[in-house]
C-alpha cells in the first residue's frame, strides 16, 4: 500500500466525534456569600457564576413596577486568556452580558417579584473557547441554587464547521480556524431557542444541521445540570 | 453582612465581648488564623497560579508574563504590576465596576510586601537594558469575602509566582526571541503579610468579616524569610498605641514563618 494512496483520517483537535461534547464537570453551590453560584469545567474553560436575589433594586429608578429585572455580567479574568487582557469590561463582555440575559430571562418567572433585581454574575476563570455557552449552563444551575423559580432550565451549546464538517461544541481552536461558530441556548423542556448567534459563513441547509446538533448536545448538558442539583440538594434531604 | 457597611449594636457588642474575653466568636483565640489551604496551578493558561482559602476567604491569583518596556528610571530591570479585582459573587456589598479604594489599598500593600523583599531578582528579569525586560502581572480574583482579604491575597501572590514557569526570551542581533523554552522563577524571599486587628485593648489577627466591621483599627505587617518587615499599612480611623505597634509586629515575626511553611509545603 502506498502512503500517497492512503488518505488520512480527518480528526478534530482533541480527537473528540463530530458530534462530541468536551468533558463537562458542574458543581452547584460553592460560595457561601452568594444566594446562588455553580462551577462549570467544559473542555479547558472554567467559569464560576453567582446569583444575587431577588433583591431590592439598586438604583431605584431602574426597578420595574410589573416584574424583577435580571441582570447579567459576563466578565473575564485577565489570567484567563493569552496574552493577559485588562480587566476592564470590554465591548465584547457588554454584548456576551446581553445576550445572556436575553437567553435566561425567558426562563424565569420575573412577574413574581415586582420592583427587584436578580443579577448573574459570570467570572470566567481559563477561557477555551465557548465560553458564553459556558456561562449560560453555569448560571441556570446558580439560579435555581439561589431558589429562583424557574419554568426550565437553560442549556447552551455551540456547534460550527471545520473543514468542511459540521461540529458540536468547538474548542477555542476551532472556533478560531473553523468557518463558522453557532452559539445556541435552549430550554428542552419548552423546546424554545433562547440564544442563537452566529459568526462565519454557512449555507441554509448547514445552519439547520447546527442548531439541530446543538440541541443535541443542550439535550446531554441538560441532564449534567440535573445531576449537579440533585447531588447537592439530594444531600441535604438525607441531613433533615 | 450588612449591605451599606452598618452594623447592629447588638452584633458590635457581641464580637466585642468576644475578642475582650479572648474567645472569638468562631471559637479561636486571637492568635489563631483559620485553616489555610493552598492549591496551584489550577489555570493552566497562566504562567502561574495559585487558589488560597483561608476559612471561607478565597483568592484566586494569576500570572501573566509578557515581555514590553522597562520604566525609565530602572532600565535594566523587570516590572512587577499588581491589580486586584473584587468579583461582585465575592459578597453581596461588592458591586461591579472600576476598583474601589479598597482593592486598590489590597493590590498596593500585597505589591509594597513583593517589592520590598525582592522576592526575585529584578535585575535577571532584564532582556535587553533599556528595552526590553519581563513584565509580571499579578492579578488578584477574590471570589469569597469572607474576612483578612489582604493576608490571604499575599499568600495567593507568592504560591502563585512560586509556580510560575516563565517563558525564556533570548537575544538574537538585538532582538528577543522567544525560545519556546520555560523556567521557574527564581524566588529569593517568600513575604507573608499577617494582619492584625484592634478592637477595644485586643489585637487579633486573621480578622473574620465580621470582626472587619467592627473593628476600630488594623495593621498589616508582612515580614520577609529573615523575620525583617517589609512593608506595613495601618488601615481603620483609631490610633495606635506606640506599644500596640510593637506588640503587633512581634507577634507578626512570630506568626509568619507558620504560614511561609504553608506555602513552602503547597504543591
Amino acid at each position: 500500500m502506498s502512503p500517497r494512496k492512503k488518505k488520512v483520517e480527518w480528526k478534530r483537535a482533541d480527537g473528540r466525534e463530530l458530534n462530541e461534547l468536551r468533558p463537562i464537570k458542574i458543581e452547584s453551590g460553592i460560595l457561601p456569600n452568594a444566594d446562588g453560584s455553580a462551577y462549570i469545567e467544559m473542555g479547558r474553560n472554567k467559569i464560576i457564576a453567582g446569583v444575587f436575589g431577588p433583591r431590592e433594586m439598586h438604583p431605584k429608578h431602574l426597578a420595574k413596577p410589573h416584574m424583577a429585572v435580571l441582570r447579567c455580567r459576563y466578565h473575564m479574568a485577565p489570567f484567563s486568556v493569552d496574552p493577559r487582557r485588562s480587566p476592564a469590561p470590554s465591548r465584547r463582555d457588554n454584548e456576551i452580558s446581553r445576550v445572556m440575559r436575553y437567553a435566561l430571562e425567558p426562563a424565569i418567572f420575573l412577574e413574581r417579584y415586582p420592583r427587584s433585581s436578580i443579577e448573574v454574575y459570570a467570572e470566567v476563570l481559563q477561557a477555551d473557547g465557548g465560553t458564553r455557552c459556558a456561562s449560560i449552563n453555569a448560571a441556570t444551575v446558580a439560579l435555581v441554587d439561589a431558589g429562583i423559580p424557574m419554568r426550565d432550565l437553560v442549556v447552551a451549546c455551540a456547534a460550527g464547521k471545520m473543514d468542511g464538517r459540521i461540529i458540536l461544541d468547538l474548542g477555542d481552536y476551532e472556533d478560531k480556524k473553523g468557518e463558522a461558530d453557532v452559539p445556541v441556548a435552549y430550554m428542552p423542556k419548552l423546546g424554545k431557542v433562547t440564544l442563537l448567534q452566529m459568526d462565519g459563513v454557512l449555507s441554509a441547509e448547514e445552519l439547520e444541521q447546527c442548531i439541530d446538533i446543538s440541541i443535541e448536545g443542550c439535550k446531554q448538558i441538560y441532564e449534567m445540570q440535573r445531576e449537579a442539583l440533585k447531588k447537592k440538594y439530594g444531600i441535604e434531604e438525607e441531613e433533615t | 453582612m450588612s449591605r451599606y457597611g452598618i452594623v447592629s449594636r447588638l452584633k458590635r457588642r457581641k464580637v466585642q465581648e468576644a475578642i475582650a474575653s479572648g474567645k472569638r466568636m468562631d471559637g479561636r483565640g486571637l492568635e489563631e488564623h483559620r485553616e489555610i489551604v493552598i492549591r496551584t496551578n489550577v489555570i493552566e493558561k497562566a504562567e502561574g497560579s495559585a487558589e488560597v482559602y483561608l476559612g471561607e476567604t478565597r483568592v484566586l491569583a494569576g500570572i501573566k508574563i509578557r515581555v514590553g518596556a522597562p520604566f525609565e528610571d530602572t532600565p535594566d530591570k523587570g516590572v512587577l504590576v499588581c491589580n486586584a479585582e473584587f468579583t461582585p459573587i465575592a459578597s453581596p456589598t461588592f458591586e461591579p465596576g472600576p476598583p474601589r479604594e479598597e482593592s486598590i489599598e489590597l493590590a498596593r500593600v500585597v505589591d509594597r510586601g513583593l517589592r520590598s523583599s525582592e522576592f526575585v531578582d529584578f535585575s535577571k528579569l532584564c532582556i535587553i537594558p533599556g528595552e526590553k525586560v519581563y513584565v509580571v502581572h499579578v492579578d488578584l480574583y477574590v471570589l469569597n469575602h469572607a474576612g483578612n482579604l489582604i493576608d490571604t491575597s499575599a499568600i495567593a501572590a507568592i504560591a502563585a509566582l512560586k509556580s510560575t514557569m516563565k517563558p525564556v526570551y533570548k537575544v538574537e542581533d538585538g532582538v528577543a526571541v522567544p525560545t519556546g523554552k520555560r523556567r521557574a522563577l527564581k524566588m529569593r524571599k517568600l513575604p507573608v503579610a499577617v494582619t492584625m486587628s484592634k478592637i477595644g485593648d485586643s489585637l487579633f489577627i486573621d480578622p473574620s468579616a465580621d470582626e472587619e466591621e467592627v473593628m476600630d483599627a488594623r495593621l498589616t505587617v508582612t515580614v520577609d524569610d529573615d523575620g525583617k518587615i517589609c512593608a506595613l499599612q495601618k488601615s481603620g480611623s483609631a490610633g495606635l498605641t506606640p506599644e500596640e505597634i510593637k506588640r503587633a509586629v512581634g507577634i507578626a515575626v512570630e506568626r509568619a514563618p507558620e504560614i511561609r511553611g504553608k506555602i513552602t509545603g503547597s504543591e
